[in-house]
């Protein structure tokens, strides 16, 4: 076991994430913040809260997805579906789509397909905290990233929302 | 997490936490169904055949929207079209569809055991969409779904089953779908339509008066005077029901609350329900209808995720 993001780093990481975000998006009405089921969910509300922290008094539209219906192994495996809300319309919008880690990829493949069936978004764009990025399986990559770092197969890395650690197994 | 059972045939095989399953991803589903794209890739790869030996309107169309919804590939067979009026048995029509490489198979069926006798010679995962006067299981679900929508909750609620018990699928499936979960059941309707030692089989309130039952009740599902059921006649006429078991305005207004009103169609209108009363605010009529389709992806996305054995 290893850590790889501190308590104190977690939440460096994460303010700057809210400001690089910022630093890119002057029109916080062009944009919606949309986590991922189930595990993007604590980070993107730790990210979203940051930036309403950052920018009170503007309008931040922040939703969840849940990407099940939309896996591609239906016959490997059954999986349970999660709650999606996304109470606003993405149409013409840019949308950042935010998860934990970034590993294979396909989750945000997967993700990619649902958002094109809630309208045509100007432009997704991904943040991530954390970036496994030698195991990747498909050509995807974040736009904005916490913590590049390399990791095997076999290993495991889990973000601690208790102790607001991230470690590697 | 998954369904305990390979088919759907009834209500009475699943456990209460296949049934929390299913309400849960139906709810998923109904959200699924409210984004401007109505459809998910689920089940692209998968092939469904309706097979339909008995008429129906909703639940096909029901049945065929959740498929589509899901991105199966589907085949639509009704038994007056086909070569089943040559003499070609069920299992040999059945087996010459699967040998076509489908996967699932929903059916409804007038001869109560059908998909029961078809689970036990094929490999495909089998939907019951009715057979007979035995159970109608996505018909419960999609009550149970519509009650918990309205009302919060199964678990302890009082639901009043109205009509024609004896031949009602619906019925059976609703009486056992909502023992499982904790609700209180009462049937009600003339002596002649209700089974005579069901207060013992099933563990359901009898009540004769309809008036002192919808006092009793939080729910009234009101089922259908099924006239094609029924061999000889087992009342004097439709004008006497209506009188003695119709659900009216009047009758309603006098309870001192307001009850929730269900109906699984197709209504007759102005026997077992006035107009006034199935296009009213308490009625959650076409509610059930548009939850059948999320129920029904449900069920057919936890039994085709099932992994084969």
């Amino acid at each position: 076991m290893k850590t790889i993001l501190d308590k104190r780093q977690l939440h460096l990481t994460i303010l700057r994430l809210a400001h690089q975000l910022l630093e890119n998006h002057q029109n916080l009405d062009e944009v919606v913040f949309i986590g991922l089921q189930p595990r993007g969910v604590q980070i993107s509300k730790r990210i979203v809260d940051t930036v309403r922290n950052l920018c009170v008094g503007q309008n931040i539209q922040y939703g969840i997805l849940d990407i099940t219906f939309y896996r591609d192994d239906v016959r490997k495996e059954l999986h349970i579906a999660n709650t999606t809300d996304i109470p606003f319309s993405i149409e013409g919008k840019a949308v950042i789509l935010i998860d934990d880690v970034l590993y294979t990829g396909r989750t945000i493949r997967a993700a990619l397909d649902a958002l094109q069936d809630f309208g045509r978004p100007k432009k997704i764009e991904l943040c991530v905290l954390v970036d496994r990025r030698f195991n990747r399986e498909l050509p995807i990559q974040p736009d904005y990233c916490g913590k590049s770092i390399d990791t095997a197969y076999s290993q495991k890395v889990k973000v601690e929302w208790e102790r607001e650690e991230v470690v590697l197994y | 997490m998954q369904l305990s059972t390979k088919n759907l045939l009834g209500i009475k095989d699943l456990s209460a936490e296949d049934i929390s399953l299913i309400l849960n991803t139906a709810s998923q589903f109904k959200e699924v169904l409210q984004r401007p794209v109505k459809k998910v890739p689920s089940l692209r790869d998968i092939t469904i055949v309706n097979l339909f030996y008995e008429n129906s309107t909703r639940t096909r169309i029901s049945f065929e929207l959740a498929e589509k919804r899901l991105s199966a590939d589907t085949i639509n067979f009704s038994a007056s079209a086909s070569s089943v009026s040559k003499g070609e048995t069920l299992l040999d029509t059945v087996n010459n569809i699967l040998s076509m490489k489908v996967d699932m198979v929903v059916m409804r069926h007038s001869a109560s055991g059908a998909p029961h006798f078809l689970a036990k010679h094929i490999p495909a995962a089998i939907v019951n969409a009715g057979d007979g006067i035995n159970e109608h299981p996505t018909q419960a679900l999609l009550d149970a779904f519509s009650i918990q929508e309205k009302t919060g909750s199964l678990e302890g609620k009082k639901v009043l089953l109205i009509g024609d018990i004896m031949h009602s699928r619906v019925a059976l499936s609703n009486i056992y779908l909502l023992k499982k979960m904790g609700a209180e059941v009462m049937v009600a309707g003339p002596p002649t339509l209700i089974p005579t030692y069901i207060e013992q089989a099933l563990q359901v309130k009898v009540e004769y008066n309809l008036k002192k039952a919808l006092q009793w009740c939080d729910v009234a599902n009101v089922l259908r005077i099924q006239l094609e059921r029924q061999n000889q006649v087992l009342f004097s006429s439709l004008r006497e029901y209506n009188l003695a078991y119709g659900v009216s305005k009047k009758l309603l207004d006098s309870l001192q609350k307001e009850i929730v009103i269900m109906h699984p169609g197709p209504i007759n209108r102005g026997v077992e329900i006035d107009s006034d009363v199935a296009d009213s605010s308490q009625s959650i009529i076409l509610q059930q209808v548009e939850n059948g389709v999320a129920v029904r992806m449900a069920v057919l996305y936890l039994l085709a995720g099932k992994k084969t054995e």
